[in-house]
């Protein structure tokens, strides 16, 4: 065990845990901020994606010992009201089917976005390419990575 | 207008004691008292000071708001909005005014709340129109007495009473007391079609806020005081059980609590056709965190050993069904060895028209092609979960699942309660796809619970989701057409089965369009469990039948949209038999329709085009699919266009997210999807090696094309799936010049020359 001084959405948070513990379960165990998902827990699937320093970032293989100063963005930091323009356009679109892997698809879409606001088809597609989505709403989150980009 | 008989708006007039005492509700916390830091819908309309229960499906709020319960559990086929959409209609509430709330579980209250089988919208359509209908007339009736008018003479329209003549007004709130006290009416009447303002217009997704923004709601996320965490381990191969084990280790790692065994189903409890299982007895640890489980787990030193043959009664449907398991462990290539010998030999005869055999020994032209598909696992985002708290006075659990009826029994027998001592809330569910409608784990959080006596939420790892069973099953069919000199199709034979299942629906089209038919069928067993996996036994037969067709047509020398057509007349015209189960006009129907909508017989240099339709779960789809080879050759499904009839549609654009999933869920599974077995053990056990579509495999654009007719609706979570795989196979024969008969397509290779 020891003690961490995480910078969350914001804030600093401090967690007593193993240092090898991934962020996914100190997100989830620790702080109840549950809307980062588990999946797969091998970086396959995309759901616990979060913003490390503005970098989309599987939180299930990044353990806490390794995080340091950098700055944790997670679902529920990106806005709290759904305001942030991803996540309006994902809403307008009405991408959700089950909703479990929106969170890990809005995180690396807004990332995306940050670093480039204007993405094709092809490299939206590179990029949301490590989120998977069961239900199939593919062509949906793209008319909303668009929809954002436009707006 | 219908005259509808209300017993069902009279059952729902039982007010569920679940939501609160004498039938006045104040505050809005009942559903979230355990969940902190809830943010609902309702903070951002203004509340009401006091709700009024005028049924179990439905409260209104002084102030005119309206709370409608969801009575089925929602994995994303969007019930939680279609289904209230039907109460407001007939309530004539603006549907701004609505929030939705799933309702609790109790079936005496809410009837059938079972999420599957692409029933929940046709079996709700009458009773929740009627629930909405009786609300809205209670509220008449009590505008009528406090104006002193006949009720005859109010008319409603969103949320508000009026009576003309004296230019009274009323708001549903400021009579949704008195409407309390008038007697549930024996009899309502409904609204024809063309009255409809919220059915059949698109309403978002009620909960899409909360999606977006993170919210707790999935069962994985169920926040409880004091909760601990659990995982269970089962035998790493079907074939296997438990021997024996040392905890030690694990026992002395931090945050762990206890490790212990269970058995899922005690000696002499019956099953039902839903408690498959084929891992009964597993090794549980359970500590503080899931981290610290995690590791615990894999420290444990677990023995297995062989299971013997054995059999057991299990309830199917109240009758009697022996089921027998194997021992041994099986491997998929004994298991394609085995379906081709089956294949080779006679099967059971399930349906026979004119004289096939004879037909085909004299046809001008006959063709025979074998398929398979392997096992498949549903692979639902959020891997299978529950909280359970069981204490002295009852049983309080949580999580999701389909239908909390087939499995309240189990939990209640493993936990020595009676059924009315278990709580089961339906939380929202990351997937189910068939698998959530199987909630043995919820029957293992229970007896967890119950041993350490206190709350516990048990989690499964992707692994633990990936092996535990319950798979789409492994299939083979071979099918054989002959055709006379005119290029008629004259016999059509269909053989198939598979482990442990046949596919095999005999009175589905082509029969009914042939003279001469046959519907063979044979099985396997196995100790590899199944389960329903969305469009269970279409999502085989429609891909490959529609496949064969498509080889059909091309020997007859006809367009296969025309051959279709061709036959589908012959059902319309003239059927041969009595039990067709398909209604050829409607299949017909959407063939014609995805015909025009694609522009199918225009040329696209580059693009290849595959057809295909089908009818299962009462809606009929067709699909033609346009494949692009990329700059390496790899084909891409670059559009699709797919024709639905399913009734009324309820919530149009939901519902074109439905079949748009459904179309990337075809490609992808058609594609890429695959479960195989050595020595009784899955080769995939996450997503490392089990290969689910992603962004740039799937279809670049979707369009999505309803019937209009005023048919009661039918549902839409299966249908648009099964045919994909067919209408793709059709196109990659067109891309590659070569056919392909067994799934997954990446692996279907030519055979090596030489
Ligand atoms: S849970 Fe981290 S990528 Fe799947």
């Amino acid at each position: 065990m020891a003690t961490f001084n995480l910078n969350i959405n914001g804030k600093v948070k401090q967690v007593d845990v193993d240092p090898a513990t991934p962020i996914l379960w100190v997100l989830r165990d620790h702080l109840q901020l549950v809307g980062t998902k588990y999946g797969c827990g091998i970086a396959q699937c995309g759901a616990c994606t979060v913003h490390l320093d503005g970098t989309a970032t599987r939180s299930c293989m990044l353990t806490v010992s390794m995080v340091g100063n950098s700055e944790i963005t997670t679902i529920e930091g990106l806005s709290e009201d759904g305001s942030h323009p991803v996540q309006k356009a994902w809403m307008e679109v009405d991408v959700p089917q089950c909703g479990y892997r929106q969170a890990g698809q809005i995180m690396t879409a807004s990332a995306l976005l940050d670093k480039n606001p204007n993405p094709s088809d092809e490299e939206i597609e590179m990029a949301m390419n490590g989120n998977i989505c069961r239900c199939g709403t593919y062509t949906r989150i793209k008319k909303a990575v668009k929809l954002a980009a436009n707006s | 207008m219908s005259q509808q008989n209300n017993t069902i708006g009279r059952r729902a007039f039982i007010r569920n004691s679940g939501l609160a005492g004498g039938g006045l509700i104040l505050g809005f916390s009942w559903l979230n008292s355990c969940k902190p830091k809830q943010v609902t819908e309702a903070e951002v309309l203004e509340m009401p000071k006091e709700w009024f229960e005028i049924n179990s499906y439905l409260k209104i709020g002084e102030n005119g708001l309206a709370t409608i319960y969801c009575p089925n559990p929602e994995f994303g086929q969007g019930v939680m909005t279609s289904m209230p959409m039907m109460v407001a209609e007939e309530l004539d509430i603006a549907w701004d005014n609505v929030l939705v709330e799933i309702a609790p579980y109790d079936a005496e209250v809410y009837g059938r709340q079972f999420t599957g089988g692409s029933q929940g919208i046709r079996t709700r359509w009458e009773g929740l129109r009627t629930v909405g209908a009786s609300a809205k007339q209670m509220l008449k009736e009590a505008a009528a007495k406090q104006w002193g008018v006949p009720v005859s003479e109010i008319t409603t329209a969103d949320g508000v009473l009026t009576h003309e003549a004296s230019g009274n007004t009323l708001g549903y709130g400021e009579v949704a007391s008195a409407a309390m006290a008038i007697a549930v009416p024996e009899e309502v009447t409904l609204k024809s079609p063309k009255e409809f303002k919220i059915i059949s217009n698109s309403k978002k997704n009620v909960e899409g806020k909360k999606i977006v923004t993170g919210k707790p709601m999935f069962g994985i996320d169920y926040q409880y005081e004091g909760a601990l965490v659990a995982m269970a381990t089962h035998p790493p191969a079907f074939g296997l059980k438990l021997k024996s084990f040392d905890a030690t280790k694990a026992k002395s790692m931090p945050g762990i609590v206890d490790v212990f065994e269970i058995n899922t189903y005690a000696d002499d409890y019956k099953r039902n056709f839903f408690d498959t299982n084929a891992f009964t007895e597993l090794v549980v640890v359970v500590g503080k965190s899931t981290w610290e489980v995690m590791n615990a787990k894999k420290s444990l030193d677990i023995q297995w050993e062989p299971i013997s043959d054995y059999e057991y009664t299990a309830d199917r449907f109240g009758m009697e069904a022996k089921i027998k398991v194997p021992s041994g462990l099986e491997s998929s290539d004994a298991h394609y060895a085995k379906m081709e010998e089956l294949a080779s030999q006679p099967g059971q005869v399930v349906r026979k028209d004119g004289d096939p055999e004879g037909v085909f020994k004299t046809a001008a032209k006959v063709i025979e092609r074998s398929y398979t598909c392997p096992f498949l696992a549903h692979n639902c985002m959020e891997p299978m979960n529950f909280f359970a708290h069981v204490t002295e006075e009852g049983a309080k659990l949580a999580g999701p699942l389909q239908a909390p009826m087939l499995i309240e029994g189990a939990i209640a027998a493993s936990l020595g309660l009676t059924s009315d001592k278990v709580d089961i809330e339906m939380t929202r569910m990351g997937g189910g796809f068939g698998r959530r409608a199987y909630a043995h784990y919820a029957v293992e959080a229970g007896l967890i619970s119950k041993k350490v006596n206190a709350p516990v939420k048990l989690v499964y790892t992707r692994e633990d989701d990936m092996t535990f069973g319950i798979y789409r099953p492994s299939y083979q069919a071979t099918y054989r057409a002959a055709l006379d000199e005119n290029n008629n199709l004259v016999a059509f034979h269909v053989k198939a089965g598979g482990i442990p299942e046949t596919p095999v629906f005999a009175d589905r089209f082509p029969a009914g369009a042939v003279e001469n038919y046959m519907a063979e069928q044979w099985e396997h067993n196995s100790n590899i469990t199944i389960g329903a996996f969305r469009a269970p036994r279409s999502n085989f037969m429609a891909g490959v039948e529609q496949a064969f067709l498509d080889e059909v047509a091309e020997l007859a020398g006809k367009d296969p949209i025309d051959f279709r057509l061709e036959l589908l007349d012959r059902a319309m015209k003239n059927p041969v038999g009595e039990n067709n189960d398909y209604e050829a006009d409607r299949l017909a129907g959407v063939l014609e329709l995805v015909r025009d909508k694609s522009d199918w017989g225009a040329e696209k240099p580059g693009v290849f085009r595959g057809v295909a339709a089908y009818f299962c779960h009462n809606t009929y789809a067709a699909h033609v699919l346009d494949v692009v080879k990329g700059a390496d050759g790899t084909p891409r499904v670059e559009n699709a266009v797919c024709a639905m009839d399913c009734g009324i549609v309820v919530n149009p654009d939901a519902a074109s997210n439905m079949c748009e999933g459904g179309i990337v869920d075809g490609v992808g599974n058609a594609m890429f999807g695959g479960l195989t077995f050595r020595d009784g053990a899955t080769q995939q056990t996450n997503f490392d090696k089990y290969r689910i579509i992603r962004h740039s495999e799937a279809p670049k654009n979707i369009e999505v094309h309803f019937v209009q007719n005023e048919i009661a609706p039918t549902g839409l979570g299966e249908p648009p799936f099964p045919p994909v795989m067919g209408a793709l196979a059709n196109a990659l024969y067109k891309a590659e010049g070569r056919r392909l008969y067994n799934q997954p397509f990446i692996s279907d290779k030519p055979p090596l020359v030489g």
